[in-house]
Formats: C-alpha cells, structure tokens, sequence
C-alpha cells in the first residue's frame, strides 16, 4: 500500500481531567474515504479541531503527505491541502458563488480582482470533479444542497487534497444525499482524499472505505466497510448492544384530540405555516418529516402556544386553543422544543427550578406566589430519578448538564404531572421537535421509547424531525412539511424514502394521492370556513389575541 | 490573545479574585495619590478613618449609605431582569418631589389627616412617581422594542429640568430668601434619628428590610423566579409560560418604586426638602453598586456601606492632605472594573497564543 497523505500519531487531548482524545493514531490513503463514527461527545469534533490547527494536541504528531503539520495554526492546515466543510454553511447569502469562493482567497494588497481568472479556475474544477454549478449565481437563491456543493468547491478551489465532511447529511433530502455520495465517489476516483464524519451507520457503510469508530475519546475499532455491519459498527460506538427504535404499531388509536384546519401563521420569515390541516388523535403518533426550515418551528410553537394562528383554527379537546404555555401544560399539552439549550430550559437557573419552571404557578408548586420550594424540589427529584438524569445535582445551573441529560430533563418535566402520585394526569398531547437531535444513541433510543410509551398510555403525539429514520421509526401516520404546507398524513407503510424525499423537496407525488388537490403548487388562499355559530367567536378572539395579552391571560 | 473559558473553576480563584481585585484597585488609585504628591500611606488611613474609623465616621457613612443602598436595590432588580434602568436618578428626584407634594404643600395642615395616614400617603406617592416615570420607558421597550438605556437616561435630564421648574413655581419656597429649594416637609413627617447627636436616621431600617425583602422576593417567591427566568433567557421563559411582558411591568415598577423611596427617604430623612442637588448622583452609583454586589440584594447592604465608606472618607482625607475628593470616584470606579474582571478571570483564562475554536 502506498505511503498515506495522512498520518495521525498517538493523538491526545485533555481538558482538564477529560480526556477528549487518548492515544489515536489514524492514517488516511490517497483515494479512501475514511468515516470517522462516533456518539456525541465521543471525541470527533475534538480531533478534527485538533487535525485542523484550531487546537493543538497534548501529545501526538500529525504528517500530511509525509510532511509534520505544525500544530495550532489553521493556515498551516489549509496551506497542506486539508479543506473543511462544516456542517453549518459559512457561506454570504448575499453574494454571488464565485465572490464567495473568493472570499479570503486573493492577497489584501492586490488592486484589482482577478474575477476571470478566478472564474475560469471554478469552472474548471467543478467540471474535474462533476460538481456543476452557476458562478453568477446568488447564495441565497440556492438549495440547501447546491449551498453544500459550493462549500465543497471553496475548499477544493483553495487546492484542498483531503477533505473533511462533517455530517454533511444533517441538511439533505434522501436525494440529496445520494447525489453527494455520487460526488464523493467521483471526487475519490480523481485522487482526493475524504474524511465524512456521522452518527449514522447507514450512510457509513454506504459512502466510506474504511471506518474508524470513536468512544470516550479511544479509537475502539477500525475496519474495512464492507466487512462490517449496522449491528456491529452500533455495538462499537456505544460499547453495548442497542435495538435501534423497531416500529410498533399503535395499540388503538382514539378520538381527535387536536385539530388544525387551514391553519396560517404570520411572521416568522420562511418558517410559517400556509393553510396546514392535521388531525391528532389519542394513542397514535403523527411525525412530520422535511427540511427544516419549512414551517416546522411555526407548527411546534403554535402547538407550544408561543405563536398563535393569523388564520384557521386549531381545535384542542374540542375547545379553541389558546396561545398560552402555562394554560396548554395545565391542559395537558407535553411540550419538548427543538432547541434545548435556548428554549428548552433557563441555563443560569438550577435544575430543580427548571424541572417546575412550566407548572409553577399551579397550587401543587406555590400558593399566594409563594414557590413551595419542598414539593418542588421534591417534584425535581421525582424526575431527575425517573428519567435518569445526571451530571448535576438539583441545585447546580441547568447548563452544566450534557444534551442528553438536558433532554430527559425536559422530557421529564413535560410528561410527569406533579398530581400523578395519587390521580394520574397523564399528558393528553405531546409536541415533540427534533427530540432526539445531537443526542447519543442510548438517550435517541430512550427518548423514542418515551415517546411510544406516552402513545401506549393514550397521548396523541406529534414528533416533528429532520431525521429521515426517526420519522419512518415512530410515526404511525406520517406527513412532509414543504414551504408552510404539508401532505396529508398517511399511514406510514404508504411511505417509503423516495416519495417522502420527493416531498420533502416541494414535489407532490403523495403516494395513493393522484387529485390534482395535492399537486397544487401555489397555495390556497381560499376563505376560512365558516364555523359554528357559538364556536366562532371563541376562535377568533383565539387568534386574534396578541402575545401580551395571553401573559395577561395565564394570571393565576 | 484571547479569552477561553476555563472548563472548572477552582476554589483558590475564587477566594483569590476579591483579593487581587481590591490590591488591583489600591494600585491604580495609590498612583493617583502618589502623582498627587501625598503620602500614601497616610492618605489611605486617613481614608479609612474617615469612613470607618469613628462612631461619627461612621455614621456619616451610614447616613450617605441609606439613599445608595435603594438605588442599589433599584439597579439590581432591573438589571437582573435585563432592564437596564440608568433612569433611577430622575426617579429619585421623582420620588423626593412627590414626597414634598403630599408632606409639605399644604401650608402645614396636613390635608387634615392623621400623621400615620399622611406618612404612608406620601412614601407612596414617591414610590407611584418614581415606578410611574420608569412605566413608560419599560411599556416602550416591550411594545415596540425602544431601547431603555436611552430612554431612561434622557429622562433623568428632563426629570431634573421639571425638578428645576417646580423649585422656580409651584413648589418654591418663599421662605428661602431666592435659593432653589421646595417647601419643607412638616416636621412631623421627618425620619427620627436612630442615634443621637449623628444624622443618622431611621430610613436605614427601612433600606435593610427592603434589601432583605426584595432578596426573600427573588428567591422565594413566583415573580422572583419570573424576574431571574426573565432575564436569563426570555425566550425559555415565555415557553415555560412566564408571563415576559408582565415581568418587565412588575420589575419597571419595582425598580422606579425603590428609586423613588429613595427620594422620599432622603428627603424626610435628611435634607427635609427637594434641591437640585441633593443627590451627587446616587442613581448613578446605584449601578456601580449592583454591580459591585453581583446583583444579590444582600450584596448591596455591603456594597453600599463600602461605596459610601469611601465617598466620605475622601471628603476628610482630602481637607487633612489635600488630595482631590475626587479620589473616592477613582477608587469606586476601579473597584467595579476590577470585580468584573477579576469575575471573569474565575470563569476564563488568558490564552496568549494559538486559537481556540
């Protein structure tokens, strides 16, 4: 085998008594992609950081092509010809591909801009390594996946030779991903080396050579793809056997517990809804596939009731639903929002505070606002035991805790009600976006299993995820989310990943669908249905109430 | 050169932070003194003795402390919850106008009502004018996104301007042979003193149980969990179902109350009516105090004793060895810069070379 264009020695990094990476030592051959697997936090990030000069290693020696890379400078890295894309594109929207791919490329002191030399040299890279693309055209007109494809050209155009993707999945229709695979395939076969970093062991065995996999920071196996498995590359990750999530059909489903009907949301830039209908009912779960971006934050919020509908109506146990979050709880409504760290809890505030802080003013927590701070703490403690979480005491910040823990915080707080020692409430609704995002695979598994417990329990659960895989695991019905509209939820067995990618990317082609209802491309603006006559006034006042008139409203 | 955050923070630090902080600030202030041309040591004594160093020194800062520790208490609530209320000087003044308005504008009579109620009457219509003067600029960031530290530092220089009106009209004293101060309150209604022959006076206990108060509030209470939710991270607060909007009210009025109390305790406490310059700016130290005090309510009963400790030791240092009073600005100016930073050193290091992602 020839000489690799890159050699990791013995590897280490500490941050104060953990250590990050212990001892790895990799080599990557010209051609290979090599995917580096790994659970959040299984060291990753760190050597990438570490290869790319933005830290610099306790112990260890890096060579590119046979020469020592000096540690702790970014330039020395890219100058080697090791290129990154990030997972979260540094792109300007607002300019043109060919000025960002310029960006930062000319020297400050040259007067004029080569603009066409620098064009000539773009179109002739995409075309070597098939990756087509518009120089005129403006990032921000560009797909999530042509934006990808302009971030691998930046790299490639400053002369990378080893190129490190770090879960470029994470953005992608199905499609998508495909076609990116095909573009590393063809990038390889010119003599390009790839690193692809993912926790998904799918597309690890379908895009990489070679996998190495990382845990608590220790290089545990490395092995050829085709020799190995799912099953295998899982129990090396975690250190333990893991069932992924299997689909269990829901036991009965029940009545309509909430009901959405032509529902509009204002505000909120691209992420609104547009005329949505969905029904929810008792023990079963809908998940909402789709790019994010797409409206999923405006459906979330407006089940979360932080946003309220400018037109439609949502339906809750037969009842207007009113854009309060204290209300909602104490109606039933489980709430897990997409961003734990900014939404989720108040980081400065301890865990206990956090794990009461959505029904503190019911009785059971306070009286005449007075915090009865011994049911409280003791409510906290009945979560933190439940759900298992740990890292923090209850009276540390909520911040010190790891996503993971922070989520089962949430979650806890979400679907246990202080009540439930003597007379059960469990939660009627749960709202779950993007539950499992960024977590490991032990604390993805417990929390879809959380999730199908509730439904079990009788709750009607919406899960609302990016991840292709967790949508066809736990829906029981399954509907896309495409520029403020979504499909139609059907039964999941409908599904399959090409037609869900199909309309993740805008095309209806719904499955057992061919009305030209569902392939109508504009939406409809066609006049709110007229509701019964002692509902209607309820509804309006609904959606019509402002923000601060709900705080108003949540008054103990 | 740049900052990291460092991943534990040892107790040493901790301990060790106060300390370099307060050598920091004698440093920087000891050169000062030393450009001044006067021995330092002494000058540092004398300092010392003025503030802390008699039964009267003591007292006198005391007395000075009573109006700092409310403004500093105003500061703090609304800072906690992320209003930046740099208004609580026209508050003040607010609140010592409308002290004057029910205690001293009646030519004496008293409106016909018993003291008690007439006392109670008028630390209210202080509280109401200092919470009234903050409502506005509180409603207008809320509602339409106005930023509070301009609103509410501007209107300390109309508050002071319709302070300067009312001593010219309305409120002008016809006794005061032409200097700009307010009818006086009746006697009655002034605070008794808390130790003879000293100006120091019951308004202290009012300020201690009000500090011990607002601290009970914050921690033990529904609104003091909005207030801190609040303030932390709105966003998760509003999803918890903390009514936002409604907590900035309540804390605009908290913290415009306490800035008018101020007022008001000044007033019957000490000067018995409203000049212009009755306050060397106690709204504005008020900050630096809430500061000084990490935002703890308990924090800035020390603080303010320690900020008012140097402000009148300066006055009699600076008349025994000539050095400007102004050294008390220094000295409390540098104490906050070097808290804060000494507070962040805790949290981050100093990375001198190489990046850090």
């Amino acid at each position: 085998m020839t000489a690799p264009v890159l050699r990791l020695t013995g590897i280490t990094k500490r941050f104060g008594t953990l250590v990050a990476n212990d001892k790895i030592s990799l080599d990557l051959h010209a051609g290979e992609v090599l995917a580096l697997l790994g659970e959040n936090g299984a060291g990753k990030s760190t050597l990438v950081s570490i290869l790319f000069g933005h830290y610099s290693a306790d112990a260890g020696q890096i060579e590119v092509f046979g020469q020592p890379l000096p540690p702790g400078h970014p330039r020395a890295a890219l100058a080697a010809g090791i290129g990154m894309v990030h997972q979260h594109f540094t792109l300007a929207d607002n300019l043109s591909v060919l000025d960002n791919i310029m960006l930062g490329s000319e020297p400050l002191w040259q007067l004029f801009s080569r603009r066409g030399a620098a064009r000539d040299k773009l179109l002739a890279v995409a075309q070597r390594f098939g990756l087509p693309v518009v120089p005129e055209a403006k990032v921000g007109n560009l797909s999530v996946g042509e934006r990808q494809r302009v971030e691998i050209l930046k790299a490639l155009y400053r002369g990378a030779r080893i190129l490190i993707l770090d879960e470029p999945t994470a953005v992608l229709t199905p499609q998508e991903s495909e076609a990116l695979f095909d573009t590393l395939g063809q990038m390889v076969a010119q003599g390009l080396s790839i690193i692809f970093i993912s926790h998904k062991l799918g597309e690890v065995l379908r895009v990489s050579n070679r996998v190495a996999v990382l845990r608590a920071g220790k290089l545990v196996a490395e092995a050829p793809a085709a020799g190995t498995s799912q099953a295998q590359l899982a129990l090396w990750m975690v250190g333990h056997a893991v069932g992924a999530t299997q689909r269990r059909p829901a036991l009965s489903t029940g009545q309509p517990v909430c009901t959405l009907d032509a529902v509009c949301t204002a505000g909120g830039g691209r992420d609104r809804l547009n005329g949505v209908s969905l029904e929810l009912k008792a023990g079963e779960i809908v998940a909402i596939a789709g790019v994010s971006g797409n409206g999923q934050l405006a459906l979330a919020e407006l089940l979360s009731g932080t946003r309220s509908a400018s037109q439609g109506s949502v339906t809750f146990l037969g009842q207007p639903l009113v854009a309060s979050p204290a209300r909602l709880v104490s109606q039933g409504v489980a709430r897990i929002p997409e961003d734990r760290h900014a939404v989720g809890v108040v980081g400065d505030l301890s865990v206990w505070e956090n794990a009461v802080s959505e029904r503190l003013r019911s009785p059971v927590f306070s009286r005449a606002l007075w915090v009865r701070r011994g049911a409280a703490q003791a409510h906290a403690a009945r979560i933190t035991r439940e759900f298992d979480v740990r890292g923090a005491g209850p009276q540390s910040a909520a911040r010190s805790l790891s996503g993971g823990n922070m989520q089962k915080l949430i979650l806890g707080r979400a679907l246990v009600s202080p009540e439930s020692a003597g007379s059960a409430h469990p939660p009627k609704l749960i709202v779950a976006h993007q539950p499992t995002w960024g977590l490991d695979i032990g604390a993805v598994a417990y929390v879809q299993q959380q999730l199908i417990a509730a439904r079990d329990a009788g709750a009607a659960v919406l899960v609302i995820s990016d991840d292709l895989d967790e949508v066809l695991a736990l829906g029981d019905r399954v509907a896309v989310m495409h520029a403020g509209q979504l499909t139609d939820a059907l039964p999941a067995e409908a599904w399959t990943r090409e037609t869900v990618g199909l309309a993740m990317a805008g095309v209806h082609a719904v499955p057992a669908e061919s009305d030209l209802s569902s392939v109508r491309p504009e939406p409809d603006f066609s006049p709110v249905r007229p509701e019964p006559v002692e509902g209607s006034h309820k509804a309006s006042t609904g959606s019509a109430r402002t923000a601060e008139a709900n705080d108003r409203q949540a008054a103990p | 050169m740049r900052l990291a955050k460092r991943t534990r923070t040892s107790k040493l630090a901790l301990v060790l932070a106060p300390i370099c902080a307060i050598a920091f600030t004698l440093l920087i202030s000891g050169l000062l003194v030393l450009w001044a041309g006067a021995p330092l040591g002494q000058t540092y004594a004398l300092l010392f003795k003025g503030g802390f160093g008699s039964v009267f020194a003591l007292s006198e800062t005391l007395t000075r402390a009573i109006p700092l520790i409310l403004t500093g208490l105003a500061a703090t609530v609304a800072f906690k919850a992320r209003l930046f209320n740099i208004g609580a000087e026209g508050q003040l003044y607010a609140g010592a106008l409308a002290a004057v308005a029910v205690g001293g504008l009646h030519g004496g009579t008293g409106f016909d009502l018993p003291l008690w109620l007439l006392f109670v009457l008028m630390m209210l219509a202080a509280a109401i004018a200092g919470a009234l003067l903050l409502l506005g600029p509180a409603l207008l960031k809320a509602r339409l996104g106005v930023d509070e530290v301009v609103t509410t530092l501007l209107l300390n220089f109309i508050m002071l301007l319709f302070v300067s009106l009312m001593l010219d009209g309305p409120m002008k004293d016809p006794t005061a042979m032409g200097w700009p101060q307010s009818v006086a309150l009746i006697g009655d209604l002034e605070l008794s003193k808390l130790v003879a022959q000293t100006r120091i006076h019951t308004g202290l206990l009012w300020a201690i149980t009000l500090a011990v108060a607002l601290w009970a509030l914050m921690k033990y209470t529904v609104p003091g969990f909005d207030i801190r939710a609040t303030g932390a991270n709105a966003r998760a607060a509003a999803f918890a179902g903390v009514p936002v909007t409604r907590t900035v009210v309540l804390v605009a009025l908290l913290s415009g109350g306490l800035a008018g109390l101020a007022g008001a305790i000044e007033v019957a406490g000490r000067t018995s009516y409203v000049t212009l310059d009755m306050s060397p700016g106690y709204g504005y130290t008020g900050i630096v105090i809430a500061m000084l005090a990490a935002l703890n309510p308990l924090g800035v009963l020390a603080a303010a004793t320690f900020v008012a400790g140097v402000l009148v030791g300066a006055d009699s240092m600076s008349r025994a060895v000539g050095v400007p009073t102004y050294i008390a600005d220094v000295i409390v100016a540098a104490s906050l810069i070097s808290v804060l930073v000494a507070t962040l050193m805790t949290q981050y290091k100093l990375v001198l070379r190489g990046k850090v992602a």
